[in-house]
C-alpha cells in the first residue's frame, strides 16, 4: 500500500469539493438521528452488559479456585478470557470514548472509568481518542500505524531490521496491553532522552502506569492464586489468569489490526492533509482509513463493535450498540459516492493484515516477484540486501522494482492469467 | 469475591472480651477489605457489591421505590426504601433525588412528606408540572422496584423545638409537601401537641388539593384550623386578607411554602410588620435579566455554550460533562467550581463574578454553577 496521494489512481479523485462537503452533511444527519433517539433502551443495554461482565468475571474467578480439577480450569479460564475481552472491548474502550457520557452516570463515564488493562485510562484516552482518532492513518502522526516499531508503508525505507517485524508483531500481540501502555507513554521516544531531561509529565505518567501494572499483576498473578491456594488451585489460577490475559491481548490486537491494516485500507501523507481540514474531508479520511469485519452478533459484541470500525471512526462517541443499525446507511453512502466500503470476515481481514506485515517486512516488490522457480535467486538478493549495506540495497531494490514492473506488463498482455 | 472475603472472617471472636474482640474484628475486616480490593482492581469493591446489594451500608446512597400512590390526577407519593446509610431527617426537610429519565440521570429536589416512619421508608410527593421531564416521569411512569439515587436530607425549613403556642402555615399547590410531613409527624405522636395551628392552603381547584382528605381530616378532628382556598373560585391568596383570615396573625410565627409570587408577597408583608416568617423555595429566585451568555471552556478543552439565562450546570450536563451538583438552587454549594478566567452572572441577582488570570486567585474564583450563567467566554477548572 502507498499513501493515498502517491497512488497512480487516487480513489477520491472523482469527488468534487461539494461532494465531500455533502458527504459530511449526510453523515452528520445519520449521527443526529442516533443522538435524537438514544435513551432508556441504550442505557439498559450498557448497564446489563456491565452487570453480565462483572458476574461472569466473578463466577469465572470462583471456578478457578477449584482449578485443580481440569474441566474447572478450562471453564474458568474461558470465562475469564471472555470477561476480560468484554471489559476491554465493548465496555472499557467504548465508555472511555464517552459513548455513554450522555447518561450522566458517574459510574459509567469516560472521566471516571478505569479498565482492566496495563495502560491507564488517562494515557490511553490521550493516545487513542486524541491522537489516533484525530490523525487516523496519517503516516508518522498516527502511532496506531505500526506502533512506531513496524514498517507499515512502502514509502518507509526498508532496512534489514524490518525482517523481524512479523516476530515483533506476534510478540506485541501477546503482550499487547504492555505495548499499549508503552506507546501511550511514548516510551521509545522518551527513553532516548537522557534521564534528567525527561519531562515531569512523562515521569508522572510513567509512575502512574507502573503503579497500575503492579496492581494489575498483583491481582492476577498473586492475590487470586493465593486465594486458590487452600483449594489446591494456586498454579491453576495463576495459569488461568495468564492465559486469559494473553487471549485478551491477542484478540484485541487482532481486532485492531483488522480495523486499519488490511490491504486496501488507505493511509495518508502528513503533508497532504490541509491545515484546515473540513468536517467533510475528515469524514472522508475516516471512511477510507478503516475496515470492517463482517459477522454475527457475537462477533460484534466480542470485538466491542470495532467490527464496525468504519462507523466507529465516523462516530466515535455514539453508543456502540447503535453501530449495527447505522452501518447500512453508511454503506449506502459509500455506494452513492462510489467509494470502497471495506468489509470482510475476520479470518480474511486477519490474513490480509498479517500478509501485509510479512510483505512489508521484506523489501518492496520482493514478495510479489518471488515464484517457486526464482526463489533461490530471490533469497540471494534478500541476503545481499540484508548484509551488504545501503548501496547494494539500493541497486537490488531498483532491480526488484523493474522486475515487478515487467511482470505486471506481462500479466497485462495476457488478460487470462492471474496477476502476480 | 464475596466467598473469598468470608474465608478471612474471624472465627470464634465472640468469646473474647468485648473491647479486644472489636479491635480484632475491625483489624480483620480492614485486612479482608484490602485483600478484596486488591482482588478486584481496577474496580472498587463497592462497584461490585452494588450489583448485588445496592442498599447496603457503605454504598453510595440510593433507594428503591416500594410504592407509587396517586394523590390527585397529577400528583403521586413515592414510598422509598432508602439505603442503610440514610441518616434520617426532620419533617419539613427535602431530599435530592437522582432519576434516570430516558437513560439520563437527572436530579431534582423534593420535600419529604412523612415524618420519620416506623418502617424506615421515606416518601416524597411529586406534582407533575406541565413539561416537567422528571416530575411527569416520577408521577406517571415510575413503577415499584425502580432504583433512585438519593442525597441525605437537608434544609432548615423545620419547626422549632419546643413548639410555639401558636403557628401559622401558609402553603400553595405542591407547597403543602413539606408541611404535610410536619403535620403527620406531630399528629402521629401518642399525645398530639397542644399547639394551636392554622393552615391556609391554596390550590388551583378543589380537585387539585393534594392530601385533601388528610388535611380536612385533621381539621375535622380539631387538630388544626384549615382555611382552604381554591383559585378557580376564590382567586389567588391575597396576603392583605391574612388579618381577616387569621385575626391573631401577630402571635403566630409563619411557615410558608409555595410559588415565588406568594412567598415574595409574604416576605414583603411580614417584614413591613416585623413578623416572623420562614419560607421554603423550590426554585431559585431569578431576578436578573437574561445576560449575554457565552462559551464555557473546561479543563479538558471541551467547550459548552450557554445563553445568558441558562445555568452553566445545566448547559454542561446537557453537553455530557459530568458536573458536581447539589440543590440546584444556589443553597448547598455542592456545585461550586473554580472560574479561571472570564465572567459569570449570578441568575438570582445579576451580580457579576470575574476571574482575571494574574489578578484574581490563581486557583480560580469559586462560582456556583447552578445559578451562574456565562457572561461572555469563560473557563472553568473542571473536566
Amino acid at each position: 500500500m502507498t499513501t493515498i496521494t502517491r497512488k497512480p489512481e487516487n480513489p477520491t479523485a472523482h469527488l468534487t469539493e461539494a461532494d465531500i462537503e455533502q458527504i459530511g452533511i449526510e453523515l452528520d444527519a445519520i449521527r443526529q438521528d442516533v443522538i435524537d433517539s438514544r435513551g432508556e433502551r441504550d442505557a439498559a443495554y450498557i448497564r446489563r452488559l456491565v452487570d453480565v461482565q462483572r458476574r461472569l468475571e466473578l463466577g469465572s474467578r470462583a471456578v478457578l479456585l477449584g482449578s485443580a480439577i481440569p474441566p474447572l480450569w478450562v471453564l474458568g479460564t474461558v470465562g475469564l478470557s471472555v470477561a476480560k475481552i468484554l471489559e476491554n472491548m465493548e465496555i472499557g474502550h467504548n465508555v472511555m470514548h464517552g459513548q455513554w457520557d450522555w447518561m450522566r452516570d458517574p459510574k459509567i463515564h469516560s472521566t471516571t472509568w478505569e479498565w482492566d488493562n496495563a495502560s491507564t485510562s488517562d494515557g490511553w484516552k490521550h493516545s487513542h481518542n486524541e491522537v489516533h482518532h484525530t490523525y487516523t492513518n496519517i503516516v508518522g502522526k498516527d502511532n496506531d500505524l505500526g506502533y512506531g516499531i513496524m514498517r507499515v508503508d512502502e514509502d518507509q525505507r526498508w532496512v534489514p531490521f524490518y525482517l523481524l517485524q512479523p516476530l515483533w508483531n506476534f510478540v506485541n500481540a501477546c503482550l499487547f496491553e504492555y505495548g499499549i501502555a508503552a506507546y501511550d507513554l511514548e516510551l521509545g521516544k522518551n527513553l532516548r532522552i537522557p534521564k534528567e531531561k525527561r519531562s515531569a509529565e512523562f515521569q508522572e505518567n510513567l509512575a502512574k502506569t507502573l503503579r497500575k501494572i503492579r496492581k494489575q499483576a498483583t491481582k492476577d498473578y498473586v492475590v487470586h492464586p493465593l486465594l486458590a491456594l487452600p483449594f489446591g488451585g494456586a498454579v491453576g489460577a495463576l495459569a488461568g489468569n495468564l492465559v486469559a490475559n494473553v487471549v485478551r491481548n491477542v484478540w484485541s490486537h487482532s481486532v485492531i489490526m483488522c480495523g486499519h491494516f488490511p490491504e486496501g485500507v488507505e493511509t495518508f501523507e502528513r503533508a497532504a492533509i490541509p491545515e484546515d481540514e473540513t468536517r467533510g474531508e475528515w469524514y472522508l479520511r475516516q471512511m477510507l482509513g478503516s475496515a470492517n469485519i463482517s459477522g454475527g452478533k457475537v462477533t460484534h459484541l466480542m470485538t466491542g463493535n470495532l467490527s464496525h470500525q468504519i462507523e466507529h471512526h465516523l462516530f466515535p462517541d455514539l453508543p456502540s450498540n447503535r453501530y449495527a443499525e447505522v452501518a447500512p446507511k453508511v454503506q449506502a453512502l459509500f455506494e452513492k459516492y462510489d467509494l470502497n466500503y471495506h468489509e470482510a470476515p475476520l479470518p480474511q481481514q486477519l490474513y490480509s493484515a498479517w500478509h501485509k506485515v510479512v510483505r512489508l517486512s521484506l523489501p518492496n516488490d520482493w514478495l510479489a516477484t518471488t515464484t517457486p522457480k526464482n526463489l533461490p535467486s530471490q533469497l540471494k538478493t534478500l541476503w545481499a540486501m540484508s548484509t551488504k549495506g545501503p548501496k547494494v540495497r539500493r541497486a537490488a531494490q531498483a532491480r526488484l522494482t523493474q522486475l515487478a514492473r515487467r511482470q505486471q506488463a506481462a500479466a497485462a498482455e495476457q488478460p487470462g492469467s492471474a496477476a502476480a | 469475591m464475596v466467598d473469598m472475603t468470608t474465608a478471612h472472617l474471624p472465627a470464634g471472636a465472640g468469646g473474647r472480651p468485648a473491647g479486644l474482640g472489636r479491635t480484632l474484628r475491625e483489624r480483620v475486616r480492614t485486612a479482608a477489605r484490602s485483600v478484596a480490593e486488591s482482588a478486584v482492581t481496577p474496580l472498587d469493591l463497592d462497584d461490585l457489591l452494588d450489583h448485588f446489594h445496592p442498599l447496603r451500608r457503605g454504598a453510595e446512597l440510593s433507594g428503591r421505590v416500594l410504592e407509587v400512590v396517586p394523590e390527585t390526577a397529577q400528583s403521586a407519593t413515592l414510598v422509598i426504601k432508602p439505603g442503610r446509610d440514610w441518616a434520617g431527617h426532620v419533617p419539613g426537610q427535602y431530599v435530592r433525588v437522582g432519576v434516570d429519565v430516558d437513560g439520563v440521570r437527572l436530579w431534582r429536589t423534593y420535600s419529604l412528606t412523612h415524618g420519620p416512619r416506623r418502617d424506615g421508608s421515606i416518601s416524597i410527593t411529586v406534582k407533575a408540572i406541565e413539561g416537567g421531564t422528571v416530575s411527569n416521569h416520577l408521577v406517571h411512569r415510575t413503577a415499584p422496584g425502580t432504583m433512585l439515587r438519593l442525597a441525605q436530607a437537608d434544609g432548615d425549613f423545620v419547626l422549632p423545638q419546643p413548639l410555639p403556642a401558636k403557628l401559622l402555615l401558609v402553603t400553595a399547590g405542591s407547597g403543602i409537601t413539606p408541611v404535610i410531613g410536619m403535620l403527620r409527624n406531630l399528629f402521629s405522636r401518642a399525645t398530639p401537641p397542644t399547639t394551636d395551628i392554622v393552615l391556609i392552603h391554596s390550590a388551583l381547584s378543589r380537585a387539585e388539593v393534594i392530601f385533601a382528605e388528610e388535611i380536612r381530616g385533621y381539621a375535622a378532628r380539631g387538630l388544626i384550623r384549615l382555611v382552604e382556598l381554591h383559585t378557580d373560585t376564590d382567586g389567588l391568596l391575597d396576603v392583605d386578607s391574612l388579618d381577616e383570615l387569621v385575626p391573631d396573625l401577630a402571635e403566630r410565627p409563619t411557615y410558608a411554602c409555595g410559588p415565588a409570587g406568594l412567598l415574595d408577597a409574604l416576605e414583603a408583608h411580614h417584614s413591613a410588620r416585623g413578623l416572623v416568617l420562614h419560607t421554603e423555595r423550590f426554585r431559585p429566585v431569578t431576578v436578573a435579566a437574561p445576560g449575554e451568555g457565552g462559551t464555557v471552556t473546561f479543563a479538558d478543552g471541551r467547550e459548552v455554550s450557554a445563553d445568558g439565562s441558562t445555568p452553566i450546570l445545566d448547559a454542561a450536563e446537557s453537553a455530557g460533562v459530568l458536573m458536581p451538583s447539589g440543590c440546584r438552587m444556589g443553597i448547598c454549594m455542592g456545585c461550586v467550581l473554580p472560574l479561571k478566567e472570564g465572567a459569570v452572572r449570578d441568575l438570582r441577582n445579576g451580580a457579576l463574578t470575574v476571574a482575571v488570570p494574574g489578578e484574581t486567585d490563581p486557583a480560580g474564583v469559586p462560582i456556583q454553577t447552578c445559578v451562574s450563567a456565562p457572561a461572555g467566554a469563560c473557563s472553568v477548572d473542571h473536566s
